[in-house]
């Protein structure tokens, strides 16, 4: 056993892995409690992925305590490690890193202060459900030697977690924990949170994203019953009301009492991909490769293709409470990230970070940047006007679909030089699109709904693209994985933003992928070669070979039979050509319209924690997938969104959705990679090739609907 | 406008003052503080907020309160507890069957009403069951595959 080393100099602090690197005090990661159980905080949070239950694994596993003992700390400003945003598929890499060597220090910690209490060496300890036991039937345990003081010290990732053979929680699939309430109706989520003295407020959304208060006669909604006041901020209108039916009828009324002056501004739905290509941009390239030789281009092929704005149409609409009292600010939200939300609404109130704790309760299943933290804006607005009572706020399924921040549209144009024999010498691409996130905290200017209605109005920041170094947005996946000789990739990122967009799962990944994994299968089939066996030609990693080489295997791919109306297809992507390798095979009947009837996923996610998590979330990624390919369009007219409902926003019904099923590559010595995202571009790819397969069309502006496909057979 | 009104909500009667008007779902959540039934659209479009009334499956968000007095309402609460499980709630353990579980509490509700009526369901029947239930987290196959669990062990048991 190596005992810690004492802190690195400060002048130069060692880079630590993961999150522990900025987060270096082991306690903010961990404490034992005198009750037999381990705290563990992360600054990840619970969206519906079972992150929890996974960072709960590792943690036992580098204790050596029963998994029951483990109590996930809710993230909170005040005492949990800083970790941003629980975003982009880096919640293993960043927070699972950082828990498994800050639990291996703090394990061997309490073995040298066991050591030392039992008087005996360190070598001769073992622990086993936290029951430390020495020679002569000599124990302790960490739940006797609990003591805050022995981890308030930094990391030093001294001592070496345990290597993946002796891992004996972390690898199985072990029951969430978060089940048990939600199958027996218990208290859970944020929408379920009851405080002391808690009051109901509702916000009056205008009829339009820039529409203008001209009048509001309020006075008649101040004395309705059970109100306790109207708020109203600029073009910001809200009520606080003493029960959720006090505040709604209350929100009717002020509904006939407001009057609004009307903007146009929204381009024709119809045109998108065109108008997007007019606007203008600031242009980046993304990457570029000469061909080592020169060679003779027999033919060019240009394809363009496009996918429409998309709602994230989580099922619980967006929900948050606050309380402003003289000490401070507190604000209960689903957020993905609890600091940057704080960070947005410092800025926006004008007062310190430090006189706000922002604190996560778990919200509906998050597919990225959703009305969370606007939510969360909106309650602290009224609860300023609330005499120090807690505020709740609770969305509409209209403010969920219309109002939150909405996946990019896309337009992207593919060309490939040929040869005479139809191979590949160049390949260009080039992304017409937002920026994929407009996440708060970033800037001196908030990004929350509420900011751009509030008087004098914050000004409309435009989206960015992430780095390239985490994964980029828009160009997200636009470098194919194939072998090219010459390569170029060029983003052009809109300067304008006629509708409010942000992140959605996979950011610009869902587009490119579809896009190459369309473009590459057209390739091969102009030459008559199977598609994955051209795909497999142009592929050097060996990983990449193995999930496209299972997932057809699984799916049967060399011995499918061509059948009237059925279709196979195959899609593949490394997504962010850095994270989880994903294929998928689907199989497909098409008539008029589209029916996905089976998907064949293979993934390699490097170490797994949680096989059945890694499963569920390459089955729900695929299903989601499909809804976005098939059916999903956000609609609107020349002022504002109208698919405001399940009837104008359809996803995908239990009779719609196919079998899935899912293999999982075993790569126990590979670094662990997130698999949230991983399905969503190969998913949509392998159904637009099924749909080639079928009918003999390519459709290539999404969602591959009904009229696309009869306009596409001509 | 206030009326008092009669109604049995997972077994006990209980006598709710209010606007006849008032959607059963506030009246549950606010008034009962039965918190499992869930709000997602208001409008009877997305099955979060489905209860058993009288036998069958209904949105609480567009049922209003004078429309269920005299009547038996069952709620997730009241369908099993911890320690003595409905065949469905053991069975969506068993199957992991959810991602976020914002949508499950009206699923399983449809799914106990299909069960009632039909102890032998067909995984097309299950479907069909589930399709004004909507999920968004893409968990729909292992919550069929929880459905057809627990018919069999209902029928078992």
């Amino acid at each position: 056993m190596t005992t810690p080393s004492a802190a690195p100099a400060e002048d130069a602090p060692a880079r630590l892995p993961g999150s522990l690197n900025t987060n270096r005090r082991l306690s903010q990661w961990l404490r034992f409690t005198r009750e037999g159980t381990v705290e563990v905080s992360s600054g990840k949070v619970e969206i519906g992925q079972g992150i929890l239950t996974a960072l709960a694994q590792i943690a036992a596993d580098e204790l050596d305590v029963d998994l029951s003992r483990v109590r996930m700390v809710r993230a909170n400003t005040a005492s949990s490690p800083n970790e941003a945003v629980t975003s982009g598929s880096q919640s293993i890499q960043e927070s699972g890193s950082a828990l498994r060597h800050a639990c291996a220090e703090a394990r061997a910690i309490y073995l040298a202060a066991a050591a030392q209490r039992l008087g005996v060496a360190v070598e001769t300890l073992s622990i086993e459900d936290g029951t430390i036991s020495g020679p002569h039937n000599l124990h302790t345990s960490y739940w006797e030697l609990a003591d805050d003081g022995l981890l308030n010290r930094e990391a030093t990732a001294s001592v070496p977690p345990k290597a993946p053979h002796e891992r004996r929680v972390a690898g199985a699939s072990t029951s969430r924990t978060d089940i048990p309430d939600k199958v027996f109706g218990r208290p859970r989520f944020i929408h379920d949170l009851v405080l002391p003295q808690m009051l109901h407020g509702r916000i009056l959304r205008p009829p339009a994203p820039g529409a203008r208060l001209a009048a509001l006669e309020e006075g008649s909604v101040a004395s309705m019953p059970g109100v306790v006041a109207v708020v109203r901020d600029g073009d910001f209108v809200g009520v606080v009301a003493e029960s959720e039916a006090a505040a709604l009828a209350a929100l009717a009324r002020l509904r006939r009492a407001a009057t609004w002056r009307q903007v146009s501004a929204l381009p024709e739905e119809a045109g998108l991909a065109e108008w997007m290509k007019r606007q203008p941009v600031e242009t980046t390239v993304v990457a570029q490769r000469a061909a080592p030789a020169p060679a003779d281009v027999s033919r060019t092929v240009r394809r363009c293709y496009s996918r429409p704005y998309l709602a994230h149409a989580s099922i619980g609409p967006s929900c948050a409470v606050a309380q402003w009292t003289d000490g401070g600010l507190k604000v209960w939200t689903h957020s993905q990230g609890i600091f940057n939300l704080r960070a947005d609404l410092a800025v926006a109130l004008g007062v310190r970070p430090e006189f706000i704790v922002v604190e996560h309760v778990e919200g509906a299943g998050c597919y990225g940047h959703n009305g969370a933290d606007d939510a969360a804006f909106d309650a602290v607005l009224l609860a300023r006007s609330a005499g120090g009572r807690p505020v709740r706020v609770q969305w509409s399924r209209e403010d969920e679909l219309a109002w939150s921040p909405v996946g990019a549209a896309m337009a992207i144009e593919l060309e490939a030089d040929l040869d005479a024999k139809g191979e590949i010498l160049a390949w260009r691409c080039q992304v017409w699109s937002n920026g994929h996130t407009s996440r708060p905290g970033r800037a001196k200017t908030p990004t929350l709904l509420a900011a751009a209605h509030r008087s004098p109005p914050a000004e409309a920041l435009l989206p960015i693209n992430p780095p390239l170094a985490s994964g980029g947005g828009a160009e997200r996946n636009a470098v194919p994985l194939y072998a090219v000789p010459a390569l170029k990739v060029v983003n052009h990122r809109l300067m304008v933003m006629p509708i409010r967009t942000s992140a959605l799962r996979s950011l610009g990944a869902h587009a490119n992928v579809f896009a190459i994994e369309s473009l590459m299968d057209e390739l091969a089939s102009d030459r008559g070669e199977d598609p994955l066996a051209f795909r497999l030609r142009h592929l050097s990693d060996p990983r990449a070979k193995d999930v496209l080489e299972a997932a057809a295997r699984r799916a049967g791919w060399s011995s499918r039979r061509k059948r009237e109306g059925v279709g196979f297809g195959i899609g593949f992507a490394r997504y962010k050509n850095a994270g989880a390798y994903c294929a998928v095979v689907a199989e497909i009947e098409a008539e008029r319209d589209i029916r996905v009837r089976r998907l064949v996923a293979a993934v390699d996610a490097g170490e797994i924690i949680n096989p059945d998590g890694v499963a569920n979330q390459i089955e729900g990624g695929a299903i989601q997938a499909t809804s976005w390919t098939i059916k999903e369009a956000v609609r609107f007219n020349d002022t504002r969104i109208t698919s405001d409902t399940w009837e104008s926003y359809p996803i995908l019904t239990f009779s719609e959705v196919p079998s899935v099923e899912v293999e999982i590559l075993a790569r126990p010595k590979e670094r662990a990679l997130g698999a949230g995202e991983a399905a969503q571009g190969p998913t949509a790819a392998a159904i637009g090739n099924a749909l080639y397969d079928a009918l003999g069309v390519r459709v290539r502006d999404l969602p591959l609907t009904a009229e696309r496909i009869l306009a596409a057979m001509g | 406008m206030a009326q008092s009104i009669r109604l049995t909500v997972n077994g006990v009667e209980r006598v709710v003052d209010g606007d006849p008007a008032t959607p059963l779902l506030g009246v549950l959540r606010g008034t009962l503080g039965l918190m499992a039934t869930r709000f997602g659209c208001g409008i009877n479009q997305c099955g979060a907020c489905n209860v058993i009334v009288d036998g069958a499956a209904v949105a609480a968000c567009d049922t209003p309160l004078w429309s269920v007095a005299g009547k038996s309402i069952t709620t997730l609460e009241g369908l099993g507890r911890p320690e003595a499980p409905h065949p469905l709630q053991a069975a969506f353990i068993a199957e992991q069957a959810m991602q976020c579980g914002y949508c499950v509490s009206g699923v399983v509700m449809s799914a106990a009403a299909l069960i009632m009526r039909n102890p032998d369901p067909s995984e097309a029947e299950v479907r069909a069951a589930l399709d004004r239930n909507l999920c968004r987290c893409g968990a729909h196959n292992r919550m069929v595959r929880a459905v057809l669990r627990a018919a069999r062990e209902g029928r078992a048991a």
